[in-house]
Parts: structure tokens; sequence; C-alpha cells
């Protein structure tokens, strides 16, 4: 074989340089998604304008940025306690869509009369249980039988969403909905407060940031989850127990995703809808990716998709351009991200050199 | 009981399409979670080109194209740059779903052409349109339906009856021995991810043309993610891919025909099936520790010659 370019594994890069790839790459990545826009005939420098106005040009605007960055950091970071691990949780749609099954369970049965602080604790509770529960299914079974964990969530996320729907059409349906297939609004004792004009989830979402950093990076668990994924062999050799690692981990993973149900039940959506995860879980996936599944920088990745999810949102009413920007945004920054990764982890060298295979 | 089936057949061949595409894909040990998304695209660059051309041809042309387009880019990322499988797959569906809705949007609520509707309604194969009970099942269908059982007959002569179908089952197997054995790994990798899009596409292009004529967003609707499953479901082999499309296809719209006889059951049970099917069968799997069950070898193992 005669190669003219050699690709040969890289050591470790310096950050700085690493820094400046990923750079390049997001630029890149812009640069294309106005290609893009310019060939379909829209003014690219007037909608990224209007996308940046939309998410931060009013108070108003950044809370809502601020309340798309709270369901996108948490799941984040439960995805991020499962990846460290190497077990690929694609179920963080399901897990979010069975916590908001969880509180609405709570909600939708407890008198008007109950004190907030107690019904929402209640509902939190459950939501906990009912994501963990979703994780804890796969994770069983991938620690006793080796079961192929990245389709066992894939699928549960789409039983999970059929059967809310299923509550939404049958069982659960509003008898005061005059036939509209929907379940009925929460109590006023059900709602999450506000604080600064966006709902105490994202306090919560701060101190979850804190929590997995501490988790991950300063306990025995944390530690152990991080060996498991490095190499099970290792893990083994030292005498660690995987399978209550992988169900210790899947239980953090899918309680934090089931919070996350919660918050957009009870602070969103005021209700239970099939779509209430809205694809949190798999935009979460990615922001867990581009964050190096660091908990801290996760805080700002997920700041600045939900910038563009909103973004989104506000461009489709003043400009009348699809929101559906923010996807094929997204989605191209990630291709360019993950194909910068090949720079980083290998070295290309031109020459004549003859392979020595 | 034939009525119902025929319905059932109409509802499978968009599975079966993005299901050999898929299977096609993951014989080259390519995992492609953007099947959802490259249906998406395929759907909406159809719809668009038989809006504005009423041409059947450029229809699917276009269906093709977008499909295998988007697997271009996924095949760019993971076998070139050797990215993740599960998170580009991943990032493609969210593409090619943002993609699909932002190039639509104008379409929304548009009807397919009369000429492309008339080019794909239901016509009878002679001869074996007569055949009682299977005639008005298989044969008394739509040009896009036959050609999805062409489709599904080459692939699976393609699989089990060629040289090239044996590389291919080499490279997904177990890629550093086929690359040892001179095979040209990358270029089987790239030509059956595209194949493999191309075919999503297709699958898409039927949603949006035959199935629902009338531009909606998200025609697809976790049509993709259905096709994921049958693969596991289907071990792989084009010919189960067949009837599982038709079987997963028939559960889709079982719950609606019980209750046009007056029997109440709700649809969303139904739509659990395929998913929590498939959930069992890749327990199974793992459990009997079966070969055939549990797909190529080196699926979603990115392979590196200096790594071997």
């Amino acid at each position: 074989m005669h190669n003219l370019i050699k690709i040969t594994k890289r050591a470790d890069m310096k950050r700085s340089q690493e820094a400046i790839i990923y750079t390049v790459a997001i630029l890149l990545s812009i640069v294309c998604a106005g290609l893009v826009l310019l060939v379909l005939g829209l003014d690219p420098v007037n909608i990224f304008r209007s996308i940046v106005e939309g998410a931060l040009g009013t108070e108003m605007r950044i809370q809502q940025t601020l309340t798309k960055a709270i369901p996108l950091l948490i799941t984040s970071l439960g995805i991020i306690v499962a990846f460290k691990m190497n077990f690929w949780n694609i179920g963080a749609e399901g897990q979010i869509t069975m916590g908001a099954f969880g509180a609405a369970l709570v909600a939708l049965h407890v008198p008007e009369t109950m004190p907030l602080p107690l019904v929402l604790l209640m509902m939190f509770v459950t939501a906990v249980i009912c994501g963990a529960v979703w994780a804890f299914i796969p994770a069983i079974f991938k620690a006793k039988l080796g079961t192929n964990e990245t389709i066992f969530t894939l699928m549960m996320n789409y039983v999970a969403i059929k059967f809310v729907t299923y509550l939404q059409y049958g069982p659960w349906i509003d008898p005061n909905g005059s036939g509209f297939p929907r379940i009925a609004q929460f109590n006023s004792n059900c709602i999450l407060p506000k604080l600064f004009g966006v709902n105490v989830g994202w306090i919560f979402a701060l101190v979850c940031v804190v929590f997995v950093y501490f988790f991950m990076n300063h306990t025995k668990k944390g530690y152990e989850i991080t060996v498991v994924g490095q190499s099970v062999e290792t893990a083994r050799y030292a005498g660690m127990n995987i399978s209550r690692i992988i169900i210790i981990a899947m239980l953090i993973s899918g309680g934090l995703c089931g919070t996350v149900g919660m918050i957009q039940a009870s602070a969103v959506e005021k209700t239970l809808v099939a779509g209430i995860a809205n694809g949190y879980g798999f935009t979460a996936i990615i922001t867990a990716w581009l964050s190096k599944l660091n908990p801290i920088i996760c805080a700002f990745v997920c700041l600045a998709f939900a910038a563009l999810l909103q973004g989104g949102t506000y461009i489709q009413i003043s400009l009348g351009v699809s929101s559906a920007v923010a996807g094929v945004v997204q989605g191209l920054i990630l291709f360019f991200v993950l194909g910068s990764e090949f720079f980083i982890r290998y070295k290309l060298s031109f020459g004549h050199k003859k392979e020595v295979a | 009981m034939a009525t119902f089936l025929a319905s059932c057949v109409v509802a499978g061949i968009p599975l079966l399409f993005a299901t050999i595409g898929e299977l096609l894909t993951e014989k080259a040990g390519n995992l492609n979670l953007g099947v959802e998304g490259m249906m998406l695209m395929g759907a909406a660059l159809g719809f668009i080109t038989a809006y504005n051309t009423s041409n059947p041809g450029l229809t699917l042309l276009a269906a093709v194209l977008a499909g295998a387009g988007g697997a271009l880019i996924y095949a760019i990322v993971t076998v070139t740059l050797r990215a993740n499988n599960v998170v580009t797959g991943l990032t493609l569906t969210i593409f090619g779903t943002g993609f699909s809705k932002f190039i639509g949007q104008p379409y929304l609520g548009s009807s397919v052409p009369a000429e492309v509707s008339a080019f794909f309604a239901r016509r009878a194969i002679p001869v074996l349109g007569d055949i009682p009970f299977i005639g008005p099942i298989f044969f008394r269908q739509d040009l896009f339906t036959y050609f999805a059982y062409i489709v599904c007959i080459l692939s699976a002569v393609y699989l089990y009856k060629t040289q090239m179908g044996l590389n291919l089952k080499a490279v997904g197997e177990n890629t550093a021995a086929a690359d040892a054995s001179g095979i040209n790994i990358t270029l089987y990798k790239y030509i059956h991810i595209i194949v493999g899009g191309a075919l999503c596409g297709l699958g898409g292009a039927y949603l949006s043309i035959v199935r629902i004529p009338i531009w909606q967003e998200d025609v697809v609707n976790g049509r993709g993610w259905i096709a994921v499953a049958l693969v596991i479901f289907v071990a792989w082999n084009p010919i189960k891919a067949f009837f599982g499309s038709i079987l997963f296809g028939g559960l889709s719209i079982l719950g609606m025909k019980l209750q046009v006889l007056g029997l109440d059951f709700s649809q969303y049970l139904f739509d659990m099936i395929p998913y929590v099917a498939t959930i069992i069968i890749v327990v199974f799997a793992t459990h009997k520790k079966s070969r055939e069950a549990q797909g190529p070898g080196d699926l979603g193992n990115n392979y590196f010659r200096e790594e071997r």
C-alpha cells in the first residue's frame, strides 16, 4: 500500500490546541449553517442576529432561555453519570416522560387544600422513583445478562411515550375538556413557584451541577463508575462489584431525568402531555458529549443550546422562519465537533512513506 | 380479512424500506440511529419535488438523494473521522428532523399533485393480482410497493448469494479480519451506509407521497425507531424483514380497525408492542448467547488499522 497521507495516533494534545480545534469546528459549523440558509434564499446574518435577540434581547426572553436550559442541563447531568460508565443511556426521553407521569400521579390525586410544599415534595419523590425505575429496568438486564443497553434504553423511550399517550387519550382524559384529548390542568398547589421570573428548577439544576461534579470527582462511588467506564476488566480485577455500580449509576441517571419530568409537568406544561420530554432527552446527549462529560462545562453548553432553542422560537414569530432552524444548527455544530475530534486523537502526516504492515 | 391484510402491507412498506436500509448499514458494522432523520429528509425533499415538478421520477430521485445525503454526512463523520456511531446517528436524527420541518414549512397543508398521485395509484399486476386471497393483499398495490418487494428480494440475493454480500458480512462481523483479507473496508462501509440512507429516504417519501399525501410536520412519527427495532426483530434477514414490516405495520393500524368493528382497544397500547417485542428479543439474544440473534460482531465499533 502506498499512502500519501499517514494517520497515526496522537499522544495527549495541549489543552490550548484542543480549544483552538473546537473553536474552529464551531465557527465552521456556523458558516456552514449560514450557507444552508443562503442556498434556501434566506438572509443568514439577519436570522442569526434575530436568534441572539430572541434569546437574550429582553429580560423576558432571557427568562425563557433559562427555562429551556433547566431541563436540558439536568438531563445532561443524568446522562453524564451514565456515559462516564460507558453505559449508553439514550433513554432519557422516556425517563423524563415517566418522571412527569409520576409527578402527575400525585398532582391529579391530591386534594386542592393540601399545602404546596408537601405536594411538591411528594411529586418530586414519585418523579424520581418513576424515572429511576425506568432506568433500572435496562440497568438490571445489563448488569445480570449483559444485554445491549443502547437499544434497550432507546426502546424504553417509546414504551413510555405511548403509555402516556394512552393515558392522555384514554383513562386520564379530562372529562371537562369537551372531548379534546388532554389531561386536566394541575391545581395551583402543584405548580413550582418562580424566583426572578424563572421556575425554581434553576436552583435545583445548579445544585445538581455541584452534586454531580462532587459525586463523580470526590466520592468512591463516582470513582468506581469512572473506572468501570474505562475498563470493566480493571474494575473486576480491583474487586469492584460491577453489577452494583451499574445499577447505582443508572438509578442516579434515571432519577435526575425523572426530576426533569416533574419540573416540566409542574412549571411549564402545568399538566402531563405525551410530548412532555420534547426532545430534551436527545438534545441532552449532544450537550453532554460536547461538554466532554464535565458538569461545569455542561452548564455553559446547555445555556448556549437553550439560547439557540429560544432564539429559534423567536424567529418563528418575528421572521416567520421555522423554529426548526435550531435543530439544523445544533446538528451541524455537533457534526463538526465530532469530526474535529479526529484531529485531536490522530495526527496526519503527509509524505510518501511506505507503510510497514 | 384480505382488505385488512392489504392495509397492513401499505402500513408496512415504509418500515420495509427503512429496515432494509438500516440492515445493510449494520451489516457493514455501523449502527446508524439517524433512520428517523433520513426518513424525514426523504419525506420532505420528495414531497417538495413532487409539489414543484409533478414528476414521479424526480420525486423518487429527490428522496433517494436526501436519504443518501444524510447518510453521507454520517459516513464521513463515523468512517473517515471515526466518531462515535451512536452520537453521530442521533445527531443525524436531530438534524434531519429540523431540516425537514424547516424546508417543509412553506408547504404545510399542501397536497401531492394529481399527476404524482395518479402514478402511484393502486394497479393490479396481471395474473398475480388474480390469485385468490394472496393477489388482493400483495399484488393490487401501488408501484412504490412493488419496488419495495424488488428491493427486498434483491437485497436477500445480494447478501446471501454474491461474493460482495459475503464480503460485506465479513466487514461487519470482524472488520480487522476483513481488512487483512484484502477487502476495501472504507469503500464497503461508504457504499452500504449511503445505499442504506437512500432506502430510508424512500421509506420516508412513501409516507409523504402515497400514505399521507398532504404535507405535515413529523410525517414519519417514530417509524424510523421502529425500523431500528425491526432490524433486531428480524435478525438482520431481509426476507424476515418483509414479514416483520407487515406485522409491525399491521400493529400500527390494528387498534383503529378494531374500533371500527366496535371493539374498544386503544391504538396506543398496540403501538407499544413493537418496542416491547424488540426489548424481549434483545434480552433473549443475550441470554441464549445465540450468535445469529446478536447481529454483526463489530457493530458500532470504529476500525483503525494501526490499532489492530
